[in-house]
């Protein structure tokens, strides 16, 4: 298999085995993933064929497409695998490639995921109303659940102002180190 | 004369409908002491979307005689947000909440399921993989020596606790009450990491409800997927999934569905078809209350925004 594929192939999967810390190598298509999988219906690519696609070097298929991020981490698939490959890790290991390669396809989930790390960073919780608003200011989405959202409040379930943690210091340790290992 | 009007009238009369929930996260009292004693994570969510759960896991916890002990200064755990986009990110963080939970000793008992996963996998990667625990133990500055044992509050209630003991408790017996038991993705899998229940068809949250005198029925999406945090950016999906589970509910003859977890409970109550008031969906612990009697059952139900009241009425459950 391997004589098939060329260097920077090679690398590839050699880079997405090791980080992801899974026997990539021993699948053989038996598809359990696939059927237990809940997203197929709504993405590009089963699990089993992102699987095939690291296993073949196809760098650009398997990261810009968008079943790695619509993908929503429910562990069926490494559940179920008859070889103990954890596809969410695959995944996962995937999609902080095509972060760094900038090969992202769905924008708009790369987005909320950096806004959230953002409140996180800036109170040491999610503070979701703030949160929520700068997503959709940021993607343009403006209108949509607004009666969910004045729904929430009136309960009082989105406090205007965010609960923080008092230990700031560990806090920009951990994002600080974490962002440049 | 519009003026002395308005003037006239004292300013409680314009602020007595502001709630202080509006403004900022109310902090729960901590409550006296109780037999069992364990460490608390609530996580974000149960600071706002879920208020409920928080306030009915606090109310029954100290009706069962457990104290729970909140995390002093926890972090977010990270969530999808953090293992999605940077690794060493998403162990950072909940390992800085284990270093809090070992600083208080006692075990750890985590509500939510995706902060749950998170923690019990971050402790899964500190107990077998040495590079990594080194590297996080850096990063956030302790020593990790495995004495804390993580758990969800499902398997506290169930290990710690005890279904015998619960359903000792119970006051007023959900009698006619048929539910489906809903567990989500992040309480039993990955197996090896959670090591509770079966991942398949988990059976723990059904014998807890039954013990209510509530009738549990059996059905085939128990560890079905809701769409998670998919919910915001891509609400039609997340639409199509929650309007399969309720549709599987309503087939097996369900009225309501009983969740574990603040992004399923969430995801069921916003993502169904407008106008759809007819399967609410409950935290377990908020049942627990009810069966036993609590007095602030009421409070929590009208944080839905399903309201449940109609059908516990219809079931004279509540007045």
């Amino acid at each position: 298999m391997m004589s098939i594929i060329n260097q920077e192939g090679l690398e590839f999967y050699r880079e997405i085995r090791e980080k992801s810390g899974q026997p990539i190598e021993l699948c053989y298509q038996c598809q359990k993933c696939a059927s237990g999988c809940i997203a197929t219906e709504y993405a590009d690519f089963y699990p089993n064929e992102i699987l095939r696609l690291v296993q073949l070097g196809q760098k650009q298929k398997a990261l810009n497409c968008s079943s790695i991020w619509i993908c929503s981490s429910c562990e069926t698939c490494g559940a179920r695998c008859p070889n103990g490959i954890n596809t969410r890790a695959v995944i996962d290991a995937l999609k902080e490639k095509a972060i760094a390669e900038g090969l992202v396809k769905e924008k708009k989930i790369h987005l909320f995921h950096t806004v959230f790390l953002n409140s996180v960073r800036a109170n040491g919780r999610v503070h979701e109303p703030v949160m929520m608003a700068m997503y959709k200011l940021k993607s343009k989405d403006l209108w949509s659940d607004l009666d969910h959202g004045f729904n929430m409040f009136i309960k009082g379930k989105m406090p205007l102002l965010p609960s923080r943690v008092k230990n700031r210091q560990t806090l920009k340790q951990i994002f600080k180190q974490s962002y440049s290992s | 004369m519009l003026f002395n009007h308005i003037a006239n009238k004292p300013i409680s009369f314009y602020t007595r409908y502001i709630q202080p929930g509006w403004i900022f996260v109310k902090p729960n009292r901590e409550r006296g002491h109780g037999q069992l004693k364990l460490s608390y994570f609530p996580g974000c969510s149960l600071e706002s979307t879920a208020k409920e759960y928080d306030l009915s896991t606090r109310s029954v916890c100290h009706a069962l005689g457990i104290e729970l002990v909140e995390l002093k200064d926890w972090v977010c755990c990270g969530a999808t947000s953090a293992h999605s986009t940077n690794h060493t990110l998403s162990l950072a963080l909940p390992a800085r909440n284990i270093a809090l939970a070992q600083e208080q000793g006692a075990d750890l008992a985590i509500p939510c399921s995706a902060c749950f996963n998170v923690l019990k996998k971050t402790d899964y990667t500190m107990r077998n993989d040495e590079t990594m625990r080194l590297k996080t133990e850096k990063i956030t500055d302790f020593k990790y020596n495995g004495l804390v044992n993580v758990l969800s509050l499902l398997e506290a209630f169930t290990t710690s606790i005890g279904v015998n003991s619960i359903a000792k408790s119970v006051k007023k017996p959900l009698q006619g009450l048929n539910v489906v038991c809903y567990y989500g993705c992040l309480l039993v899998r990955p197996p090896e990491v959670t090591q509770f229940d079966s991942r398949e068809n988990p059976e723990s949250l059904d014998n807890i409800i039954n013990s209510l005198g509530a009738q549990t029925i059996p059905w085939s999406y128990k560890t079905d997927c809701c769409g998670a945090s998919l919910s915001l950016t891509s609400a039609n999906i997340v639409h199509k999934m929650v309007g399969r589970l309720l549709d599987a509910a309503r087939e097996a003859g369900a009225e309501a569905i009983v969740t574990a977890c603040p992004l399923c409970q969430s995801n069921l109550e916003m993502r169904r078809a407008k106008g759809d008031i007819s399967m609410p969906a409950f935290y377990f612990t908020e049942l627990i209350g009810l069966a036993m009697d609590l007095p602030d059952t009421e409070q929590w139900f009208k944080l839905h925004l399903v309201d449940p009241r109609p059908l516990l009425k219809s079931l004279s459950l509540v007045r």
